[in-house]
């Protein structure tokens, strides 16, 4: 198992100097740059402008200052957008709004979207079956820029219980949790009925069912285990994309998180929070991803460490 | 196996219990709100006289020398103050920390004359000097200020010091003969400098030997702006600055005209969505917002009136012509399709937020400057021009390429034109939008044929809207010039008064809507819900509303 590890991290540091390398040259390709703006700055500001951020340099000096600056002291460079913050300030500023929106989303994803799919599974083709599978249908298929202003129209417009938006008290966090939660929720569901299914039809199933076990414990012990691999490899992006910020989400309800920094560094051509807000994600999604393969091991006792 | 299902279900269990923990604890949130409760009281026990404004996305910093924007630029207008000030209605230039100021007959030396017991909002002293090692700081090409031009255009010497051919500083026209004196040697006259002056940020003074506390003067990185830190002139001063939530800014007792300022604090909150700003107004927590999505405006139109602003806004909504590309370098195929827009049809079924069709480049009504020369003609001579041009009902005329930034509203405007254009004229258009940058690349490398544009004031003079179009200007792009248009520029900048000035303009704007390098479409108007308790609002054609004069009737 520590072989395992080792060798899939060191696959994870290549695999993270091939994403760096390629959103650098890829960002700087893309027409228009930080300082493009409808009223255009005279061409000596410009220059002073660049040699200010070192963008007068060679692409590839630039390249070689920018990853000897990252692997040596981890700093991720200042933001162009943001004249006086570096990138490491706003990632460590907004990251963890991120992660507290998205910590409690998942938790009522989980909390929601696992039963409602045991239940859909054992029932199947019955009405809580129908019930469950049409309410995870409907999840999926509204999207958080509806369900969102919904939600706000009626218990912050129509109600008064919460406000609008904005990230001060605890009552602000309820509605964009909410919000997010449950389409993952609706996925979560719709896996697990899935997943719950296939193995209901197991063979080991029906020996336990002669054994005489009762439906209750077959259910717990012997069919959630392996019910649940599918909710598992979809958890493992799902964690890193829901940590990272919702951009929709934090749009709607003017949550300070790191999923609108993640989307407008790449309008405002701000190099240095794209290349630093991609670092983040990818490091989560790697990371994330190797944890599923050892929690599958884990749970499936087919699968070995190779 | 059982035991490790009973591990995965105490997990289970574990986290989502401590979920629900988290979602009911917050984060000990309630004393928080009990504090700001307490806050909203002055200390005598009133309530607080606070403005909530919607002020659009989160501002790239606050140092006015160094940011470019206009959300930054309201917040500013809150913490700092120029030589000048604005009027509320007008936005002339009144006295500011000048408390009055003198031009030479040549228009070349303007010299201020400070107010006696001018203070920073720390209150120390804010001497004439400072004022001087404050341009010096602006225009250091180690700063790189985007808008040093907007100082060196004008000022002797500037431009020599700021591309580094020169290094005495003393040599730039700016003088502090004594503490309370400061003169300005300019270049050429610039009849309308005052206006930036009052107006402009980059001209307002920063506290240099604040900053000096927080790293090197020249350099964009420093913290000197945080809360804490931050030192303005300005009616307010910065109280919290929560990134993308809000800026808090309160009365700043040092200000000198601190007794005309009404409001307690202004809350400036970060919005990108104007949608969400229209909830958060709807629930009361708003009394301005920064905007409101058209599909908003019949419904207040229609039921709440009284909240409904729509002001008219010193802003051009055009479409540029490359005039070096065929077929439309042949002024004639462009004056037809200017011609052939219906603009009242326009603004009656596609933009109708009350916008007013443009028939000129310079607005009516600028500073009292109407322009005579008005785009005038019938269809016939649309089609006959077309035909003249070698193209009878666009027959033989390739399709020209329309490009609009991406936006919905950008859109529906340019397919109606497009629709206009083919039935009236049968000229075929092809509609191609882009990302804002990609758009604005394209549109500084001439990489088009048709492009929309939009030109927004800074200040109140005919002048904004003209000067661009100078042989070469950076944001003429057009490829279109004339000499004689110079030439009128240049002959406008020495007029002795405003009404020798304008008759130059006039010329200006006969020889754009002849030649027509940009084909005028609409006028903009800003809409905005504000609340009904706010008074000293003022509509000010750019706005700008100067928040010494805004208070809060019946504040809770």
């Amino acid at each position: 198992m520590t072989r395992f590890i080792l060798s899939r991290a060191l696959q994870i540091v290549v695999v993270l100097w091939v994403i760096i390398t390629a959103t650098f040259f890829m960002i700087r390709f893309v027409p228009g740059g930080p300082f493009t703006a409808e009223k255009a700055v005279t061409p000596e500001v410009l220059r002073n402008l660049e040699a200010h951020y070192g963008l007068d340099q060679p692409l590839w000096r630039q390249y070689l200052d920018y990853m000897g600056k990252l692997v040596l002291h981890g700093d991720l460079g200042p933001s162009f957008k943001y004249a006086s913050r570096s990138v490491n300030e706003i990632i460590a500023d907004k990251l963890p709004v991120s992660l507290e929106l998205g910590g409690l989303s998942l938790g009522i994803a989980l909390a929601l979207g696992l039963p409602l799919g045991v239940v859909a599974a054992v029932r199947r083709n019955r009405f809580a079956d129908y019930l469950c599978s049409s309410v995870a249908m409907i999840g999926i298929c509204v999207p958080t820029f509806v369900l969102g202003p919904l939600f706000v129209l009626f218990f912050a417009i129509k109600l008064g219980w919460v406000n609008a938006s904005g990230w001060y008290g605890p009552t602000d966090r309820v509605l964009p949790a909410l919000t997010l939660g449950l389409v993952y929720a609706a996925y979560i569901a719709r896996l697990t009925r899935g997943g719950m299914l296939e193995v209901l039809g197991q063979d080991y199933i029906r020996t336990a069912q002669a054994k005489g076990a009762s439906a209750a414990r077959i259910l717990r012990v012997h069919a959630l285990r392996g019910g649940l691999l599918p909710v598992v490899s979809f958890l493992g992006p799902a964690i890193a994309g829901i940590l990272t910020g919702s951009f929709v989400i934090e749009t709607i309800f003017q949550i300070p998180g790191l999923g609108r920094e993640f989307v407008q560094s790449a309008f405002n051509r701000d190099y240095t929070l794209v290349l630093g807000t991609v670092i983040l994600y990818a490091t989560l999604i790697v990371t994330l991803n190797l944890a599923v393969d050892l929690a599958q091991v884990w749970l499936n006792p087919r699968r070995k460490f190779e | 196996m059982t035991r490790y299902f009973r591990q995965f279900r105490s997990s289970l269990l574990c986290a989502a219990l401590s979920a629900l923990a988290f979602t009911l604890g917050g984060c000990g949130g309630g004393e928080k709100r009990g504090a700001q409760e307490r806050d909203a009281l002055r200390p005598d026990g009133a309530p607080k006289m606070v403005f909530r404004v919607g002020n659009g996305t989160e501002p790239q910093d606050i140092d006015g020398q160094t940011v470019t924007g206009f959300p930054e630029h309201k917040i500013i207008m809150a913490l700092s103050e120029g030589l000048l000030g604005q009027d509320p209605r007008s936005l002339e230039p009144v006295p500011g920390m000048a408390e009055r100021w003198d031009v030479s007959a040549d228009g070349l030396t303007y010299t201020f004359h400070l107010r006696e017991g001018l203070k920073w909002s720390d209150g120390s002293p804010l001497l004439a000097s400072e004022i001087v090692d404050s341009f010096r700081r602006l225009l250091s090409p180690k700063l790189a200020a985007n808008y040093a031009y907007l100082v060196y255009n004008f000022v002797a010497g500037a431009k020599d010091y700021y591309e580094g051919r020169l290094s005495d500083f003393a040599q730039v026209g700016f003088a502090a003969p004594d503490e309370r004196t400061f003169v300005v040697r300019l270049k050429n006259p610039t009849p309308y400098l005052p206006k930036i002056i009052a107006g402009h940020s980059s001209w307002w003074p920063v506290p240099v030997k604040v900053i000096a506390q927080y790293g090197p003067v020249e350099e964009k990185r420093t913290p000197w702006t945080r809360v804490g830190h931050f030192v303005g002139n300005g009616p307010f001063r910065l109280k919290e600055w929560s990134p993308n939530q809000r800026i808090v800014v309160e009365r700043n007792p040092h200000y000198w005209d601190a007794k005309t300022v009404k409001l307690d604090e202004i809350h400036f909150y970060a919005t990108d969505d104007i949608a969400a700003d229209e909830r958060l107004f709807r629930t009361g927590k708003l009394d301005l917002t920064d905007g409101l999505p058209n599909s908003k405006i019949p419904s207040y139109a229609r039921d709440h009136p009284e909240l409904l602003r729509r002001d008219p806004l010193l802003a051009l909504y055009f479409y540029r012509v490359n005039v070096t590309r065929p077929p439309l370098n042949d002024k004639r195929i462009r004056r037809a399709l200017a011609l052939a827009i219906d603009r009242e049809s326009l603004v009656r079924n596609v933009t109708r937020g009350g916008e007013q069709p443009a028939y000129a480049v310079s607005y009516p009504g600028t500073a009292g400057y109407f322009p005579e020369a008005q785009l005038s003609g019938s269809l016939e001579e649309a089609r006959a021009l077309l035909a003249e041009a070698g193209y009878p009902e666009g027959r033989g005329l390739p399709k020209i390429e329309l490009l609009y930034n991406t936006s919905e509203n950008h859109r529906a405007i340019a397919e109606a034109v497009q629709q206009m254009w083919k039935t009236q004229l049968g000229v075929e258009v092809e509609l191609v939008n882009q990302e804002w940058k990609v758009y604005l690349d394209r549109q500084s490398t001439g990489d088009y044929t048709l492009l929309r544009g939009g030109w927004v004031a800074d200040y109140i003079d005919p002048h904004v809207f003209l000067e661009i179009w100078e042989t070469g200007n950076g944001n003429n792009n057009t490829g279109w010039g004339s000499p004689e248009y110079d030439r009128l520029l240049h002959a406008a900048l020495a007029a002795q008064n405003d009404e020798e000035r304008y008759r130059y303009y006039q010329q200006m704007d006969a020889i754009l809507i002849d030649e027509l390098p940009i084909i005028p479409v609409h006028y903009y108007v800003k809409k905005v819900l504000l609340s009904p308790r706010v008074k000293g609002y003022y509509p000010t054609l750019i706005d700008i509303h100067p928040y010494k004069y805004i208070s809060i009737e019946n504040a809770q």
